[in-house]
C-alpha cells in the first residue's frame, strides 16, 4: 500500500474510522479541531454518526450512552476539554464500557494555551475521575504510530470493557507526515451485538432479562468487589499493555526518559551529544499507564544519569524514580507553556547535568 | 542526506502552500518527509511558517535549529529568519514585495520578484507557485514532473481553470 502526506488530525480520524467506529462526539478546542471537523465529512459517509455536543461534558455523556449501546465509540479533545470529560470517564471505567480518547495535548493549567504540551501526564495516567479507576495511556511519537495506536485499541477497550486512551499533542496532530493507512476492519454487526457483547444495553427480547449499566453501589462490600474486579482486569493489563522502544542503553553514559514529540527532540540530541564524545540512550515509553519500569533493567553498568524530558514542570519523573529505585540519579530536563525546546538546548543541559553528577 | 527547508510569508501568501507541496512531492519520490506548520494567531494576519525535512532515512526532529533553504515572501520575514540559514545555504526572497537586500554575505540569495511576474501572467495568485518554479530549477529539491503532477491533483474539478495559469508560473524559471 502507497503513503499518503496526511495532517496528524485528519490521520487520527481516518484510523478510527478505519477501526470500525459508528459514533463520534465532539466540541472544537484547539489543537484537535481537524479531528471533529474531518469527522464531519467522512463518518457519515462510512455510515457512522457524528455530534457536536454543546460541550465536552455532553460529548462524553453522549459517547458514555452510545458506547453502552455496543457500538464502537470515538472521543477527541484538548487538554482543558479533557478536564471536564473526566467525570464521565470515572463512570465509563465504573460500568465497563469500552470506548477510546484521543487527547491532542496544549499547554495548561486552565485554558493555558494552543502550543505543544505534555503537562497532561498527571491527568491521563492518574485521571480526574474520583474513585479507584485506571485508563491505559498510549503516547505515540509520530504520525503512523498514532494511527495504529488508535486502530488497535478498540481492540483493547472491548478486550478490557475499559475506556483507552492516546495522548498526542499539539505537534503530532498540526504537523504532516507519510501515513499508511489500515485496512477497513471488520466489527461486530449491529444484529449481533446481543451476543457478541451480552453486556451491552440492546433492549429487551434480545437476552434474558434485562441489562443495567449503573455505577452506584449503596452496599459497601458489593462497591469493594466490583472494585476489585476492575483492578483483576487492571493487573492483567499491566502484564500485558506495557510498551516502550529504547536506543542504545547498554553503553550510554546518560539515558533519557521521553515519550511523544519530546522523544523525538531527544534523538537529535543523542546525534549531537555524540558528536562532543557523550553516549546518550533512551528509553521511549509507549504505554505511559501501565509505565514500562522492566525497561530500566536494560540499562548498561556505564549510565551515570538518568534524565526525564518532558514538556512540564516535571510529572513523569515521578514514575522515573521509581522506576529507577535508586541505581542512577534522576535529574529533569523541561520547559513547559507550549515552548518545546531545540535539541541543542537538551544537549547543553544534558552536558551541565552530566558534570554536576560526576563532580 | 538530510535537507531542510523553511517557507515564511504573511497568512494568505501561499509560503506554506508551497512547503506542503514540496513535502509532497519529495515523499512521492520515495524520501522520508514531515511539514511542520505553525497555527493559532499567526495563521490571522503576521506571519506563517512551516518547516520541511526531507531525508532518505526516518525524520526524528522536525523541528530545526538551521535550514539549508530559506524562502521568505514579505520582508517581516526576512528580518525575522534570515539568522537561520546555514552558512551556504540558499535564501529565495521575494523582490517585489521585499525592498531590502539581504544582510548576509555567506549564503547564496535568489532574488524573485513574484508578485510582479504573476501579475504579467494575469494570475496575481500565482506569486507563490512563481516562487516554486525558482527553488526547483536552484535547488532541485523535487523534479519539475513530480511537481506538475502535484500542481493537476490540486487544480481539478472546479479549480481546473487555474491549472494552466500556475504551470506557466512554475515554468517560469525552468528556461
Amino acid at each position: 500500500m502507497s503513503k499518503i502526506l496526511m495532517k496528524g488530525n485528519e490521520a487520527f480520524g481516518e484510523a478510527a474510522i478505519r477501526a470500525g467506529v459508528k459514533c463520534y462526539f465532539g466540541y472544537p478546542i484547539t489543537p484537535q479541531n481537524e479531528v471533529p471537523e474531518y469527522m464531519s465529512h467522512e463518518l457519515p459517509k462510512a455510515g457512522g454518526a457524528f455530534l457536536q455536543a454543546e460541550s465536552e461534558l455532553a460529548a462524553v455523556n453522549m459517547a458514555f450512552g452510545a458506547a453502552a449501546a455496543g457500538g464502537r465509540v470515538f472521543i477527541s479533545t484538548s487538554s482543558p476539554g479533557l478536564a471536564l470529560m473526566q467525570e464521565g470517564l470515572g463512570f465509563i471505567c465504573s460500568t465497563e464500557v469500552p470506548l477510546v480518547a484521543l487527547n491532542v495535548s496544549r499547554g495548561g493549567p486552565g485554558v493555558g494555551g494552543i502550543q505543544p504540551g505534555q503537562a497532561d501526564y498527571t491527568q491521563v495516567t492518574r485521571g480526574g475521575y474520583n474513585g479507584d479507576a485506571q485508563i491505559p495511556v498510549f503516547a505515540p511519537a509520530t504520525i503512523q504510530e498514532c494511527v495504529d495506536l488508535i486502530y488497535e485499541c478498540f481492540d483493547i477497550a472491548e478486550q478490557y470493557r475499559n475506556p483507552v486512551m492516546i495522548l498526542a499533542d499539539a505537534m503530532l496532530g498540526q504537523m504532516m507526515e507519510p501515513v499508511e493507512l489500515p485496512p477497513k476492519k471488520e466489527i461486530t454487526p449491529v444484529d449481533k451485538i446481543p451476543q457478541e457483547k451480552p453486556w451491552a444495553i440492546t433492549g429487551t427480547g434480545q437476552h434474558e432479562g434485562r441489562n443495567v449499566i449503573f455505577s452506584l453501589r449503596m452496599q459497601p462490600d458489593v462497591l469493594e468487589r466490583h472494585v476489585e474486579h476492575m483492578f483483576e482486569k487492571y493487573a492483567r493489563a499491566e502484564k500485558e499493555l506495557v510498551r516502550y522502544n529504547s536506543i542504545g542503553l547498554d553503553d550510554a553514559e546518560v539515558v533519557f526518559v521521553a515519550f511523544g514529540t519530546m522523544s523525538r527532540l531527544c534523538v537529535e540530541a543523542i546525534e549531537l551529544l555524540a558528536e562532543r564524545g557523550v553516549k546518550a540512550g533512551m528509553i521511549r515509553p509507549i504505554s505511559l499507564w501501565p509505565f514500562p519500569n522492566k525497561a530500566f533493567d536494560e540499562i548498561g553498568p556505564k549510565t551515570k544519569l538518568v534524565i526525564s524530558a518532558e514538556l512540564s514542570m516535571g510529572q513523569m519523573i515521578q514514575d522515573v524514580k521509581v522506576a529507577a529505585m535508586n541505581r542512577w540519579p534522576v535529574k529533569l530536563i523541561h520547559r513547559t507553556g507550549g515552548i518545546v525546546p531545540s535539541s541543542i538546548e537538551i544537549a547543553d543541559k544534558t552536558m551541565e547535568l552530566l558534570k554536576e553528577v560526576t563532580a | 542526506m538530510i535537507k531542510k527547508l523553511f517557507f515564511a510569508g504573511s497568512g494568505g501568501q501561499g509560503a506554506l502552500a508551497i512547503g506542503q507541496l514540496i513535502a509532497k512531492a519529495a515523499m512521492e519520490e520515495g524520501s522520508e518527509v514531515t511539514y511542520l506548520p505553525s497555527y493559532g494567531p499567526e495563521m490571522r494576519g503576521g506571519t506563517a511558517n512551516a518547516t520541511v525535512v526531507i531525508s532518505d532515512k526516518p525524520i526524528s526532529c522536525p523541528l530545526i535549529n538551521e535550514c539549508d533553504v530559506l524562502v521568505v515572501m514579505n520582508l517581516p520575514s526576512l528580518t525575522r529568519f534570515e539568522p537561520m540559514v546555514k552558512p551556504g545555504g540558499m535564501l529565495f526572497m521575494n523582490s517585489s514585495l521585499i525592498p531590502e537586500k539581504a544582510k548576509r554575505d555567506d549564503i547564496h540569495v535568489v532574488e524573485v520578484p513574484c508578485n510582479d511576474e504573476a501579475e504579467k501572467l494575469g494570475i496575481e495568485r500565482a506569486a507563490n507557485t512563481v516562487m516554486l518554479g525558482a527553488i526547483l530549477k536552484e535547488t532541485g529539491v523535487v523534479k519539475f514532473e513530480t511537481v506538475y503532477t502535484e500542481l493537476e491533483h490540486m487544480f481539478s474539478g472546479r479549480k481546473e481553470k487555474f491549472l494552466a495559469p500556475n504551470r506557466k508560473a512554475v515554468d517560469l524559471y525552468l528556461s
